[in-house]
């Protein structure tokens, strides 16, 4: 494991370790308490598999009573808490604390109420994300979010990260289809939010869970709207010689007023790996390739095709095809949705990264990117949600050659304040974790990240939950609360006065 | 209004303006009314503050680019200019922000600022979300006198926490809103209304569930006074034609079926927008209340049996907007222990001052999370200098 630095460990949760595990022992009684080490070692790292720590002890609760217990408890004893849901974030999200109680979803596995006429969902957290769509496809509905991961990871998880996925452009992403809440603090207060209407009134704490990294909070209920699956969906897969023919073909449908359910590109090398793979048929001797998928009534997607189609060809498309069945559609996206295990099949490892741009600098950021993946001397494979400007190259490089790793970081680390650079963020749907953690001062001011800080106080003033994460160091709440106050007479005797 | 009025107002032009003014408010004990145009200033708890910050100098249109969907313009910039220029680019905010000059009885349909703190979606809710859902970005002024950014310019950012979804719906209670970047959407090609007559609002309500639970995307929902239940169907001409269609054979059940053409259906779905159907008397108290859609019908019944009201129904059932007739009080009482048989919220959206100032005009919190609603409110504004008092009275 590269340079991370985690907060100190508090050795006094180390030496109390027998007495913590028999007191969780006491609050979730049977198999719930892990503590022995070759169980706890499946807990020890997430989807970012190159950081590894072993968790003080992991526990499963099953009630939101003893999760509210177990969080007092710990609140109690200054413990730091790090929930986890299915285990598959990319950023380290879930990564344990030696001095910490892992706190697993894995048991809050209940659907509660399928609810059609209010058209949602109340599920537990740790439901995956198409068992919700399993539940509801019966009656021709489904969950829109669609993670590439969404066989494996919870529902919990997907609001903790904010996950996304290629249908976000058209149905956003998790915090655009979540409708009520319930959460317990660290305190082991219980909170509902919102509910099956739609406005949940006051400040938008819903909003601002979703999307926290389990830094404020662990949701033990959810309810989520749940859509109409279209009437009909067709995809066509568009071929470019260029990626700034495909990336201006994406702007041009847009700005011609049209939504697609979702649009993704591919590059050179990840299209071979991805036909290599799966052989879905994808053209070769193109530089990039587009998937545009159109959903609703039959007229509408018949309609829709035609015209961008139109405007692909008008891009120098050398290569479109329409699907004319279900199966063929799904065969479009076979490859895509195949990406990251083909790109693993080149390389025996590689690194996924996550940054968004503001659409029209893709040509500037995939050729700067050729010139960095020259100087690090590492081969690069790009999927991107165009429609939304997601990029996820995939850095190509082998662990178990001597620093190569820690190269591969810094090449990461140089695309992200790219992505920055150009009006972007580093991270679009997978979370700052302890990845990408040292990089917010690129994004955002000190000021900037006091005030997100601040609101971690609000709801866990001694941070205990999920600390390490996010924001690159440690605060003190009282300290960072405190207001020095100056200028008793207005500096500025210009601004208008009535 | 205020009970007392500001004593002097500071209409800053400049960010760093903004920060000095907080700043010396916080020096020397004042407080701020912040505002734009002041159209919702008679909604929310009465305050009394001393100043005032008016908000309509930091305007203009700083960013906007409508093939990424993105506009970013001064929070004081006036809604209606901002509306215009997306519509010569055949773009919109897709939530259909209300204008209530008619309730509220002003001119002016605010400025983005006022649009965002309050957080009102018109009646593509349904579809396309509320306020939040397409704030990306803002840059503030919190309590401290300190400019923060937050969000950013794209639509997939996970990037710290998404503090743009907090300030909206805040009513200037955690920050003066300096610029804000939104989400905008290509304006649909066509749209028709579906109209059913003469049901009743349980009928009405059923029928809604029904065209809601389908495939045909309705986009506007809503039960008007006169009795007509009306239905919205948005997009290109051969999808509405076909949706349109699809959707009479849906709810044959319902009796006969009148259709809105493009101009006709547009007006009456601004006049839903912006709850023409309620008398602009200001005495009469006016409720706007969340319940989960298909229980819009009961909630009704339950009023209806106390009270004599005239109700619109939106958001497919989802939202009540209700007019209270003949009443000294504004019935919170009623209102609220009806919500509580449902679930969802109320908020007292106009009465008389007395009225505002007697009774919760949010939907009151259990302790727990009101507790942690005042633990935010501090950390964004320690000294409760921002609009005291106009959410909740303990704490904002
Ligand atoms: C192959 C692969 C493909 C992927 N594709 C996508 C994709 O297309 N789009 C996308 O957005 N992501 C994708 N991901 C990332 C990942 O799947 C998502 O971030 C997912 O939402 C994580 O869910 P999880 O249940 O595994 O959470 P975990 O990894 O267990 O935890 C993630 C974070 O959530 C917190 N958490 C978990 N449960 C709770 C809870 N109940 N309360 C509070 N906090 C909680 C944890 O503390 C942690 O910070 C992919 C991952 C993999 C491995």
């Amino acid at each position: 494991m590269s340079h991370l630095k985690m907060p100190d460990v508090n050795q006094d949760s180390i030496r109390a370790r027998k007495n913590i595990v028999a007191d969780l022992q006491s609050i979730c009684p049977g198999e719930a308490v892990i503590s022995h080490e070759n169980e706890m070692r499946a807990f020890e790292s997430d989807g970012l598999t190159a950081y590894r720590q072993m968790p003080l002890v992991v526990v499963l609760p099953q009630t939101t009573q003893q999760v509210s217990q177990v969080l007092k408890y710990c609140y109690d004893n200054d413990i730091r808490v790090v929930p986890r849901g299915a285990g598959t974030s990319l950023s380290g999200g879930a990564l344990p604390l030696e001095d910490g109680v892992l706190l697993g979803m894995g048991k809050f596995n209940q659907i509660l109420d399928i609810d059609y006429d209010n058209r949602c969902v109340t599920v537990e957290p740790g439901v995956t994300n198409l068992g919700i769509t399993h539940a509801v496809e019966g009656q021709g509905f489904y969950y829109a979010p669609d993670p590439s991961s969404q066989i494996a990871c919870s529902i919990g998880g997907n609001i903790a990260e904010n996950s996304g996925g290629v249908h976000s452009l058209k149905y956003g992403l998790t915090t655009n289809n979540v409708l009520g809440f319930e959460v317990v603090l660290i305190t082991g207060e219980v909170i509902e939010i919102g509910g099956k209407h739609m406005d949940s009134e006051g400040y938008d704490l819903m909003g601002i869970l979703t999307g926290s990294e389990g830094l404020l909070g662990v949701v033990t209920k959810v309810t989520v709207r749940i859509l109409r699956k279209p009437e009909t969906a067709r995809a066509l897969l568009i071929g470019f010689p260029s990626s700034e023919d495909a990336g201006q073909c994406v702007a041009d449908v847009i700005s011609g007023g049209i939504i697609a359910a979702g649009m993704e590109m591919m590059d050179r090398p990840a299209i071979h790996a991805a036909e290599d793979f799966v052989h879905a048929g994808y053209p070769l001797d193109v530089e990039a390739l587009l998937i545009v998928e159109l959903d609703g009534p039959e007229v509408e997607v018949d309609h829709l095709i035609k015209e961008v189609s139109k405007t692909a060809k008008a891009n120098n498309a050398v290569s479109v095809q329409a699907s004319t069945s279900e199966e063929e559609r799904m065969n479009f996206w076979a490859g895509r949705k195949a990406a990251f295990p083909a790109v693993g099949r080149i390389s025996p490892d590689y690194y996924c990264m996550d940054g968004t741009i503001p659409r029209h600098q893709l040509p500037t950021v995939l050729s700067r990117m050729a010139k960095m993946s020259a100087k690090y001397g590492l081969r690069v494979a790009n999927v991107f949600h165009a429609g939304d400007g997601n990029m996820h190259p995939l850095i190509l490089y082998d662990a178990n050659v001597e620093g190569e790793l820690e190269k591969t970081e810094e090449f990461g680390a140089e695309i992200l304040k790219l992505c920055v650079e150009v009006g972007g963020v580093l991270t679009g749907e997978h979370g700052v974790g302890v990845e990408k953690r040292d990089l917010m001062p690129a994004m955002f001011s000190e000021i900037d990240l006091e005030h997100q800080q601040r609101l971690k106080c609000a709801f866990d003033a001694k941070g205990l939950l999920n600390p390490g994460k996010v924001f690159p160091q440690l605060y003190n709440c009282a300290e960072m609360g405190k207001m020095h106050i100056s200028g008793g007479k207005l500096p500025f005797p210009d601004i208008p006065r009535f | 209004m205020n009970n007392q009025e500001n004593n002097q107002i500071f209409k800053p032009t400049s960010e760093t303006q903004v920060c000095e003014m907080v700043k010396w408010v916080l020096a020397n004990n004042e407080s701020i009314d912040v505002f734009g145009t002041h159209t919702r200033r008679n909604v929310g708890k009465p305050m009394d503050t001393t100043c005032g910050l008016d908000m309509s100098g930091l305007k203009g249109v700083q960013l906007y680019e409508p093939e990424e969907l993105v506009l970013s313009a001064g929070a004081g910039s006036s809604l209606a200019e901002i509306e215009k220029l997306l519509k010569d680019n055949n773009q919109q905010f897709e939530f259909e922000p209300p204008n209530f000059s008619h309730l509220l009885g002003n001119t002016s349909s605010g400025t983005l600022g006022g649009m965002v703190a309050c957080g009102f979606a018109g009646p593509r809710r349904v579809k396309a979300g509320s306020v939040r859902d397409h704030v990306l970005g803002v840059r503030t002024v919190s309590g401290r006198g300190e400019l923060f950014k937050s969000g950013g310019r794209v639509v997939k950012n996970v990037t710290g926490y998404d503090l743009p979804k907090i300030l909206t719906s805040s009513w200037g209670t955690l920050g003066a809103m300096t610029q804000i970047t939104f989400k905008v959407l290509p304006k649909p090609e066509t749209e028709n209304t579906l109209i059913l007559l003469g049901l009743d609002s349980t009928s009405a309500n059923r029928a809604m569930t029904m065209a809601l639970g389908s495939v045909v995307d309705v986009s506007g929902a809503a039960l008007l006074p006169d009795g007509r239940t009306a239905l919205r169907l948005e997009g290109i001409k051969p999808s509405v034609k076909s949706r349109v269609e699809t959707l009479k054979k849906i709810l044959v059940e319902f009796g006969d079926i009148d259709v809105l053409q493009k101009t006709q259906s547009s007006k009456l779905w601004a006049d839903v927008r912006d709850v023409k159907a309620l008398s602009s008397n200001g005495e009469n108290a006016i409720w706007r209340i969340c319940v989960p859609p298909a229980a819009g019908a009961k909630y009704l019944e339950l009023i209806e049996q106390q009270l004599d009201v005239t109700a619109v129904m939106d958001w497919g059932g989802g939202l009540i907007w209700l007019e209270i007739h003949d009443q000294k009080t504004a019935c919170a009482a009623q209102i609220r222990s009806a919500v509580a048989k449902i679930g969802g919220h109320a908020t007292l959206f106009r009465a008389p001052e007395q009225s505002r100032a007697g009774s919760a005009v949010f939907q009151p919190q259990p302790n727990a999370l009101a507790a942690l609603t005042g633990r935010v409110k501090t950390v964004f504004d320690p000294k409760n200098i921002l609009n005291p008092g106009r959410m909740y009275e303990e704490v904002s």
